[in-house]
C-alpha cells in the first residue's frame, strides 16, 4: 500500500513537484496499478535469470580515436540560460 | 506503391508533389504534424528536379516521428518540456534516409514521450482517426500512422516500445513493423524504454515497408546493442507454401483481459483461412505466460523511463521559466510543469519500482518473468515458422473515452507488448473492418526472422483488397 | 591514533587516453574555453547512447592488477541515478555489482614507522560529471555556471577498507596511488582535477562524517585533520558526531556542512541498458606481461643492484621519471654518489622552484658527478653549477669556465698556503699558543686567496703541515 508519505518520498527522489491537490489521486491510482503489477507474484520464478537485455552481446568497444566535439555555440545552442560560455544553473544551495 | 511513386517524380515534378501534400496537410484538421519542414524540403526538392539523385528512396517525402531526432527540425516529443529543442545531429536512420534521397517533409504527432496507446497525451492535443475523426489513430506513433493513412505522407517512421508502430497501424488500415530489437539503430530516436524500443516502418504496402527497413537496418557503431542487418526484397514474394503458423491460444477469446472484440476476431481468423489458402498450415500454440506480459513490460518500461526522462531539468535546453531557486526546487518544478500527467505517473512508478527495497520485488521480478515470456516464443518457433493473433483485442476507441482510466488503456497492450518483452519482430497488416473501422493482423516471427515475416505478410497483402481501402478524408 | 577511522574513495582521471570514456571527445581539455570539448553523448542529449573505449578497459586492468586486485571476468556498468547540475543525464554510467576489480592492497610506511598493507576493497569505471563554477563561494554563490568539458572522462573510483588511522597515513597512501598510476602511465597527476578524494572518518564509536570532493593531498591532510579536530571537540562536549557530508572549503581551511538532503540518497542502480557486458578474464595474461616494474620492486631494486640507503631508494624512486633519471645517470657516474646528489641536492633545488625532473638534462648531472669523483670541483661548486643550470641554463663546463668554479690545482693552493702562512705571524703564534681558531683563521685566509675553489678540508691539513714546519 503507498501512502501520501511514499508519494512525497518519491516524487523528491524523481525531482517532480507535486502539488497538495494532485497527491490524493496519485496515492489512488498508484495503488490500483500496483495492485495490478501485483499479479506477477504468482509466477515461480525460481532459479530463473533476469533477462537486462534481449541482444547476448558482449565486448562491443571503440578505439581510442579523438574525434572533433561540438562548437561552444552548438553546444549552448539550446541552452535557454547561459553566460559567458556556460550554462547557467539554478544555485546550489 | 513507393516503387510507383518514384517513377512518377523522376517524370513530372517532385516539387509539385510535395507541394500539393502541404496544401492538403494545411488544410487538414487531423493534427497528424507537428512541425512542417517545408523550406528545407522544397528546396530538396527543387534540388532533384534540376538533378535528380540514384537513390533508393530519392525525392520520396517521407514523414518522422517527433522522438526521433532531426538535424536542425524542432525535435520535442510532444511534450512541453522539449518545446523549442533542435537537436545539433541527425538520428541513424535520418542520415540512412537522407543518403538514399529521401526528403524529411516534417515531424508527426505522439503521446508525450511515447507514453500512451492513443496519441491523446500530446501536448499538441490528441490527433484524430482518418477513418473515424472521432477516434483515436492509436498510438504512440499516431500521427505518423494517420498522416500515411490519410495521403498526407507516402510512408514514415515510428518508433515502437509496446507496440506503438502496430496498435495505429491497425486502427488506420496500414502496415507497420516493429524490427528484431537491435536491428535498427536507436541512436538518435529519444529514449522512452531503451531495452523495448525500435524504429519502424509505416506505409501502404509490405513491399514499402521492405524497402524501408532494407535503408534503415543494419549495424551502427554508435549503438552498442546494434546488430547486422538481413536481406529484405529478395523473396518478399516467394509465398506462404508451407509454412507453419502457429496461433497461441492465449490470444484469443476470453484468455484475454477484456476479451476480444468478435468482429475483430472474426477478421483474423479470416485472414488466417486466406494464407491456408495459400499454401500455409496452421495449428495451435501456447505461450502459457502471455497474462504476465503486460504487468511485467509497464514495470520495465517505468523504470527505465524513470531513469531516461531525468535528463529533462531545463538546465542544457527545453522549458525554463520564471526565477531560479536552488536547484533541486527549481528543476522539480520544471519537471512538474513540462511533463503531462502520464509521463509523471510513470516516472513516479518508474522511481518507485526501482527504489531500494523494491528493486527486487517489482523491477528484477518483471525481468524475470521476461525471460520466461521470451522462452516461450522460442519454445513455440521450434514448430512454427510464424505466429499469428489480431494486433489489438478491440477497433479504434473515441477519443477521450478510455485517457481518465489509465489501467484500461494498458489494457489494450496485451497483444503487443509481449513482443517487445521478447524482442523478435511483428507486423501489422489490415486484414478487414469491424464495423467502418479497420482491424489488424499481426504477424510475429523469430529473432532476425524479418524475411519470413514480410514475405507471408506480403503474400495475405496481394490475395487481399485491404491496403487498397481508403479514408473518406482522402 | 588508534582512534581515528578513515576510509577513502579516489577518483583517478584516466587522462593519459586520448578519448573520453563513451565519446570520441579528447580528454585534452584542460584550460580550454568552456563547453568546447562536448558532443551529443557527453552531453547527454535526447537520443544519444555510449559506446566504451577498450583502452580505457585495458588501463582499468593494469591499474587493478598493479594493486593486487582480483580481476572480475565478466564486468559490467550500471546507471547510477541522482540529479544534479553537473550530471547532464540524471545518471552516471558506474559499476555497482560484479565492479572491474575487487580485494587489492598497497603497502605503506604506518604512524608506527611499520610497513603494513592497506586493502582496497575494489576499483571501477564510470564516467566524470561536469565542473561547476561558483560565482562565490558555494554557500552563498546567486547562481553556479556548468562546464561540461569534463564530463564523460574516463574514470577509475580506487575504495579503500577503513584502514587508515591518521591523516599522515592517508596522504602516504595517496602518494604510493599516485606513483603507481604514473608508473603505469595511465595518468598524468599534473592536471588539475585528475585525483580527487573523498574521505570517511570517524573516531571509534562514534558516526562518520564524509568530506566530499579534496583537490589536492595537501587539502586532504589538512581537512581530515580539521575533521579529527571537530569531531574531538563535539566528543569532549558529549555531543554527537551528525553523519552527513560535507564539503572541504580551501580557502579557510575548514570542513562546511553542506545540509542538503543527501543522506536520503537511493541511486535505484540498474544496469546499463545501452551498454552490453564485459568478458576480460582472457584479457589479464597479456596485460600482466605488460605491466612495468612498480615502485616497490624497484626500490629494492635500487638498494640490491646499486647499493643504496632504503630512504635514497624511496626517494628515487616515489617518482618513475626521476626513477629513470637516476638510472640513466647511474649508468655513467658513480651510483651511490649519483644518489645523493640526486636524491638529498637535485630534487629540494627543484622543489624549490616549484620544477619537475624534466627541467634538468641527466648528461649534465652525470658530468657534475663525475667532476666531483675526480675532485675536478668541490661541493659548493656542485651546488652553484645545478642552481646556475636551473636558473640560466647552460652546460656545465661553461659555468665552471664562466665562475672559475674550478678547484684550485695543487701548486695553486700550495702556493696560497705559503703565502697566508707567511703573511700571518701573530696568527701562527696565536696557534702555537693554544689557538685552534688561529689556525682556522689562516685557513679561512687560504680560501680566499683561492676565491673558494680549494678544499677546506685539503687546505687545513696543508697550512697545518706548514705551520709544523715553520
Amino acid at each position: 500500500m503507498i501512502t501520501r508519505e511514499d508519494v512525497e518520498h518519491i516524487s523528491w527522489l524523481a525531482s517532480i513537484k507535486i502539488e497538495d491537490e494532485e497527491k490524493d489521486e496519485f496515492v489512488e491510482q498508484f495503488n490500483s496499478i500496483l495492485e495490478y503489477f501485483h499479479q506477477l507474484d504468482e509466477v515461480e520464478t525460481e532459479g530463473v535469470e533476469p533477462t537486462f537485455r534481449v541482444v547476448d552481446l558482449a565486448n562491443i568497444f571503440r578505439d581510442d580515436v579523438a574525434c572533433p566535439s561540438l562548437s561552444q555555440e552548438e553546444a549552448l545552442r539550446n541552452a535557454p540560460r547561459r553566460e559567458n560560455g556556460y550554462f547557467k544553473s539554478p544555485r546550489i544551495v | 506503391m513507393l516503387a510507383e511513386l518514384k517513377e512518377l517524380l523522376r517524370a513530372g515534378s517532385a516539387e509539385e508533389y510535395l507541394s500539393r501534400l502541404f496544401e492538403k496537410i494545411e488544410k487538414s484538421s487531423l493534427n497528424a504534424f507537428t512541425t512542417l519542414a517545408r523550406e528545407s524540403a522544397l528546396r530538396r526538392a527543387r534540388e532533384f528536379d534540376k538533378k535528380p539523385g540514384q537513390g533508393l528512396l530519392a525525392a520520396v517525402p517521407i514523414a518522422i516521428k517527433e522522438c526521433i531526432s532531426t538535424k536542425g527540425i524542432e525535435t520535442n516529443c510532444s511534450s512541453r518540456i522539449l518545446r523549442g529543442y533542435i537537436p545539433p545531429y541527425d538520428a541513424h536512420v535520418i542520415e540512412r534516409l537522407k543518403a538514399e534521397g529521401a526528403i524529411i517533409m516534417g515531424k508527426t504527432n505522439m503521446d508525450e514521450f511515447a507514453m500512451g496507446t492513443s496519441t491523446e497525451t500530446s501536448c499538441f492535443g490528441p490527433t484524430k482517426n482518418p477513418w473515424d475523426p472521432g477516434c483515436v489513430p492509436g498510438g504512440s506513433s499516431g500521427g505518423s500512422a494517420a498522416c500515411v493513412a490519410a495521403h498526407e505522407a507516402p510512408c514514415s517512421l515510428g518508433s515502437d516500445t509496446g507496440g506503438s508502430v502496430r496498435c495505429p497501424a491497425s486502427f488506420c488500415g496500414i502496415v507497420g513493423l516493429k524490427p528484431t530489437y537491435g536491428l535498427v539503430s536507436r541512436f538518435g530516436l529519444v529514449a522512452y524504454a531503451n531495452s523495448l524500443e525500435q524504429i519502424g516502418p509505416l506505409t501502404h504496402t509490405v513491399e514499402d515497408t521492405a524497402l524501408l527497413l532494407e535503408i534503415i537496418s543494419g549495424h551502427d557503431r554508435r549503438d552498442s546493442t546494434s546488430a547486422e542487418k538481413g536481406s529484405y526484397l529478395p523473396g518478399l514474394k516467394d509465398g506462404v507454401s508451407g509454412l507453419k503458423i502457429g496461433i497461441p491460444k492465449e490470444y484469443f477469446g476470453e484468455a484475454v483481459g477484456e476479451g476480444v472484440d468478435e468482429r475483430v476476431e472474426k477478421a483474423v481468423w479470416d485472414a488466417v483461412s486466406v494464407l491456408e489458402g495459400l499454401g500455409a498450415r496452421w495449428q495451435e500454440v501456447s505461450l502459457p505466460h502471455t497474462r504476465f506480459a503486460l504487468a511485467a513490460y509497464y514495470v520495465i518500461a517505468m523504470s527505465e523511463a524513470s531513469s531516461n526522462l531525468a535528463r529533462f531539468d531545463g538546465l542544457r535546453y527545453g522549458l525554463r521559466q520564471g526565477e531560479d531557486r536552488d536547484w533541486h526546487t527549481t528543476f522539480s518544478e520544471i519537471r512538474s510543469l513540462g511533463f503531462g500527467p502520464e509521463v509523471k505517473r510513470r516516472i513516479l512508478l518508474g522511481t518507485y519500482a526501482l527504489s531500494a527495497g523494491y528493486y527486487g520485488r517489482y523491477y528484477l521480478k518483471a525481468l524475470k518473468v521476461r525471460t520466461l515470456i521470451k522462452d516461450d516464443f522460442l519454445r513455440a518457433f521450434k514448430n512454427v515458422d510464424l505466429l499469428a493473433s489480431p494486433t489489438m483485442p478491440i477497433p479504434a476507441f473515441r477519443i477521450g473515452e478510455r485517457i481518465n482510466d489509465p489501467l484500461s488503456l494498458y489494457m489494450a497492450d496485451v497483444f503487443t507488448v509481449p513482443i517487445n518483452l521478447a524482442g523478435v519482430p511483428a507486423i501489422s497488416v489490415p486484414c478487414g473492418f469491424a464495423g467502418h473501422l479497420p482491424v489488424g493482423l499481426q504477424l510475429m516471427g523469430p529473432h532476425f526472422g524479418e524475411a519470413t515475416v514480410l514475405r507471408a505478410a506480403h503474400a495475405f497483402e496481394a490475395a487481399t483488397p485491404f491496403h487498397e481501402a481508403k479514408p473518406e478524408v482522402v | 591514533m588508534e582512534n581515528v577511522i578513515i576510509g577513502l574513495e579516489i577518483h583517478v582521471q584516466l587522462n593519459r587516453l586520448q578519448s573520453k570514456l563513451f565519446c570520441g571527445c579528447s580528454t585534452q581539455y584542460h584550460n580550454s574555453e568552456p563547453n568546447t570539448y562536448t558532443c551529443p553523448v557527453c552531453l547527454g542529449l535526447p537520443g544519444s547512447l555510449p559506446v566504451l573505449n577498450r583502452k580505457a578497459v585495458e588501463y582499468g586492468i593494469k591499474v587493478g592488477l598493479a594493486l593486487n586486485c582480483q580481476i572480475e571476468e565478466e564486468t559490467l556498468f550500471y546507471r547510477k541515478n541522482y540529479y544534479y547540475p553537473d550530471l547532464p543525464k540524471g545518471f552516471q554510467i558506474s559499476q555497482y555489482d560484479f565492479p572491474l576489480a575487487t580485494k587489492g592492497r598497497i603497502l605503506i610506511k604506518g604512524e608506527d614507522g611499520l610497513e603494513r598493507d592497506i586493502c582496497i576493497t575494489r576499483a571501477h569505471m564510470e564516467e566524470d560529471p561536469g565542473r561547476l563554477v561558483h560565482a562565490g563561494t558555494i554557500d552563498k554563490a546567486k547562481y553556479t555556471m556548468v562546464d561540461y568539458n569534463r564530463c564523460g572522462m574516463p574514470l577509475l573510483e580506487v575504495v579503500t577498507e577503513p584502514d587508515l588511522r591518521s591523516p599522515k597515513e592517508a596522504r602516504a597512501f595517496l602518494d604510493k596511488l599516485k606513483s603507481i598510476l604514473e608508473y603505469l602511465d595511465v595518468f598524468d597527476g599534473s592536471l588539475e582535477g585528475s585525483m580527487r578524494v573523498d574521505a570517511n572518518i570517524s573516531l571509534r564509536g562514534g558516526d562518520r562524517t564524509e568530506v566530499k570532493n579534496i583537490s589536492g593531498f595537501k587539502g586532504v591532510e589538512k581537512a581530515l585533520s580539521y575533521e579529527i579536530t571537530r569531531q574531538k571537540n563535539l566528543q569532549r562536549r558529549n555531543i554527537k558526531v551528525v553523519q552527513e557530508t560535507r564539503h572541504f572549503d580551501e580557502l579557510r581551511s575548514i570542513t562546511v556542512s553542506i545540509r542538503s538532503k543527501e543522506e536520503a540518497h537511493d541511486y535505484r542502480y540498474f544496469p546499463e541498458p545501452d551498454l552490453v557486458p564485459m568478458r576480460i578474464a582472457n584479457w589479464v595474461p597479456a596485460i600482466k606481461a605488460t605491466l612495468p616494474e612498480l615502485p616497490d620492486a624497484k626500490r629494492e631494486r635500487f638498494v640490491k643492484e646499486y647499493g643504496l640507503t632504503d630512504d635514497h631508494a624511496k626517494s628515487l624512486t616515489s617518482e618513475i621519471k626521476v626513477a629513470n633519471f637516476y638510472e640513466a645517470v647511474a649508468a655513467k657516474a658513480v651510483p651511490r654518489l649519483s644518489a645523493v646528489w640526486i636524491a638529498d641536492v637535485l630534487k629540494g633545488e627543484l622543489n624549490y622552484r616549484d620544477l619537475g625532473i624534466d627541467a634538468f638534462q641527466a648528461e649534465h648531472m652525470v658530468e657534475i658527478v663525475n667532476l666531483l669523483s675526480s675532485g675536478a670541483i668541490t661541493e659548493d661548486g656542485a651546488v652553484e653549477i645545478i642552481r646556475t643550470l636551473l636558473d640560466k641554463g647552460g652546460s656545465p663546463q661553461e659555468i665552471i669556465e664562466a665562475r672559475g668554479l674550478g678547484k684550485a690545482g695543487d701548486e695553486t693552493v700550495k702556493k696560497a698556503v705559503r703565502e697566508a702562512v707567511a703573511e700571518n705571524a701573530a696568527a701562527i703564534a696565536d696557534y702555537r699558543a693554544g689557538s685552534e681558531r688561529a689556525l682556522n683563521f689562516i685557513v679561512g685566509q687560504v680560501m680566499k686567496k683561492t676565491r673558494g675553489k680549494a678544499d677546506p678540508g685539503e687546505v687545513h691539513r696543508l697550512v697545518k703541515a706548514e705551520v709544523e714546519k715553520v
